[in-house]
């Protein structure tokens, strides 16, 4: 290729990258300002951090977020992969249409629909709103992320090696458990890191669907953000980015070793 | 999985063991079709049937704040009367009050403008990567996707410190004499632009890389070989087969960016006409359960056709394997 486009292509992807992360990179600088000041730079300090484990209310929804994505991340996985594997190795049956434009549609619903149409739900069958309440929402719509995540996984896995299995006379429940589960189980590890994330992040409908006593961390935020810029919420955000981070570091590497092991054996 | 040995059974024994292992085969089959299945059509379809409903209830001041309520007690004489105090005042009321058209035309309006705006940052963005060297590529996906991992709200917030009158863009601005004086952005519909570009620009370059990452070479170096310009290449060539990607990409920004809600409240302004701000006043603020659950299906029916083709596109490229 020409050395004009090389240095068309490395420009674009220097901004592209910068502008996904200069906002970010900020955001943690400024959480270590000692001014009160969100803009104005007062010197290195790690008050607000000392702050946070002073307020109580926020530990508590930090813990309620918590648990909740937990319990709906796990759902998700186990849902989601059935709903993959129905996908991608069930072939034709009445309804599959409308099956996978309910596992489709959710990756692109405005999610004030979404939230509304649970709360709805949850109020005409009379049920009481709170942890469960959003963990079931968080489950239904993290699913369909799961599903989607997996289901690329079993497009590039080996199928001869089930057909061989089956073949022998394996039942199909075994040769799932034997045979296809460890295949795509990065994928489901990715599908539940995902739906785990995406339960930690929402606000919108989380706020539909809670009731007293359930505040979750996005809640707490959004209405400190409402009344201000402070730096508390700076110093919240870069533990979180910190924590997920981390995550997804510790996954990657997961996988490269995996990748190793699977070459040697290979 | 439902694959069966083909080649003939050998006796009549081992057909009739066949035939037990393929029933309890379908019944098994079934039930695990039906988990997932049921789940959604409980807790995905039949919620929008209640917005339906609801939608043509009326406001009254009790827990749930709508009426007519419907007891299955009453019977049939009950589903009748329930029946008739349906009514489509609140769909009239979203046809004559012009603040509602405002706010949906002003939502298509940003988010198209915004999902242009993402294809325009994004393609070059995917392009790169894709001629990026190979081995680099992997670490090249996981930045764009690292900061899709970090919370949506705080990335939206991250941007009120840059944007705002004494903000650092105006700052550094400033500083270099670029301008004289600070730059009204916050609070306006660029700054509702540029959180949508932001917050959604990975759902743009990952489907465009996996379609760039995909095509041929060969045939551009062919175009170039036979003395075709660049510009012609990439019009004729490179464009068209990326177009399941730009798709792709258009759709996964497009659609929930016109029902988006957190970007207009913190970075919009008074002037930020969108439509997913105002079911989210009508419901919370103004306890109207019945009319934004009009203005959600009003909000289903523009968006249905969109939806129904990202759908179909995906399921095609989810069959070719993609």
């Amino acid at each position: 290729m020409t050395q004009r486009s090389s240095w068309f292509n490395i420009t674009s992807l220097g901004l592209g990258f910068a502008f996904l992360y200069l906002p970010i990179l900020i955001l943690v600088i400024y959480s270590f300002n000692a001014s009160k000041l969100v803009t104005v730079w007062g010197g290195f300090s790690t008050k607000w951090y000392a702050e946070l484990w002073q307020n109580q209310q926020l530990l508590d929804a930090a813990w309620v977020t918590f648990r909740i994505a937990l319990v709906s991340a796990s759902l998700a996985a186990v849902l989601g992969t059935v709903a993959a594997l129905v996908l991608a190795r069930f072939g034709r049956f009445t309804g599959r249409t409308l099956f996978s434009g309910m596992i489709y549609a959710p990756l692109v619903m405005p999610e004030v629909i979404l939230g509304l149409s649970l709360l709805l739900l949850f109020v005409a069958v009379g049920q009481e709103r709170g942890f469960w309440t959003i963990a079931i929402a968080h489950t239904s719509f993290s699913m369909c992320y799961v599903a989607v995540v997996v289901q690329a996984r079993l497009a590039g896995s080996d199928r001869s090696l089930e057909e061989a299995a089956q073949d022998l006379g394996c039942p199909p429940f075994k040769t799932f458990f034997v045979i296809t589960l460890p295949q795509i189980l990065p994928g489901i590890l990715a599908g539940w890191m995902l739906a785990f994330t995406l339960s930690l992040d929402d606000l919108v409908i989380a706020s539909f669907t809670t009731g007293p006593g359930a505040t979750t961390l996005p809640m707490k935020i959004y209405s400190q953000v409402r009344l201000g810029v402070t730096p508390q919420i700076n110093a919240i955000s870069t533990i979180l980015i910190g924590l997920v981070t981390l995550g997804v570091i510790i996954a990657s590497l997961l996988a490269k070793r995996q990748r190793l092991a699977q070459t040697k054996r290979g | 999985m439902q694959a069966l040995p083909e080649n003939e059974p050998a006796s009549p024994q081992l057909e009739a063991e066949q035939h037990v292992a393929t029933t309890s085969h379908s019944r098994w089959r079934w039930l695990v079709i039906a988990v997932p299945f049921l789940w959604l059509l409980v807790f995905f379809l039949a919620p929008f049937l209640m917005v339906f409903k609801i939608s043509l209830s009326g406001q009254v001041l009790a827990i749930p704040p709508y009426a007519p309520q419907w007891d299955w007690a009453t019977g049939l004489q009950g589903l009748q009367a329930f029946w008739q105090e349906l009514s489509l005042d609140n769909y009239i009321w979203l046809s004559e009050d012009e603040l509602y058209w405002k706010a949906y035309l002003s939502s298509i309006r940003i988010a198209g403008m915004a999902t242009l705006l993402c294809l325009l940052i994004g393609f070059p963005m995917a392009y790169a990567m894709a001629r990026a060297p190979k081995r680099m590529q992997p670490l090249l996906v996981m930045l764009v996707i690292l900061p899709f991992w970090t919370s949506f709200l705080i990335r939206v917030y991250a941007w009120i410190g840059i944007l705002k009158t004494e903000g650092l863009l105006n700052q550094f601005l400033l500083g270099l004499g670029v301008i004289n004086e600070p730059l009204v952005i916050l609070n306006t519909n660029i700054a509702v632009y540029i959180g949508i570009v932001y917050s959604y620009l990975p759902f743009m370059v990952l489907p465009l890389y996996a379609t760039l990452e995909k095509l041929d070479t060969s045939l551009l170096e062919a175009a170039q070989d036979l003395g075709c310009p660049p510009l012609k290449t990439f019009w004729t060539i490179t464009l068209p087969l990326a177009k399941p990607g730009i798709l792709a990409g258009c759709f996964l920004v497009l659609i929930p960016a016109v029902g988006e809600f957190v970007i207009p409240d913190i970075l919009g302004g008074s002037e930020t006409l969108m439509i997913g701000k105002t079911l989210w006043v009508e419901f919370f603020s103004n306890r109207d359960w019945p009319l934004a659950s009009a203005v959600a299906i009003v909000l289903l029916a523009i968006l249905i056709m969109p939806i129904m083709l990202f759908q179909r596109q995906q399921q095609k490229s989810a069959e070719v394997g993609l």
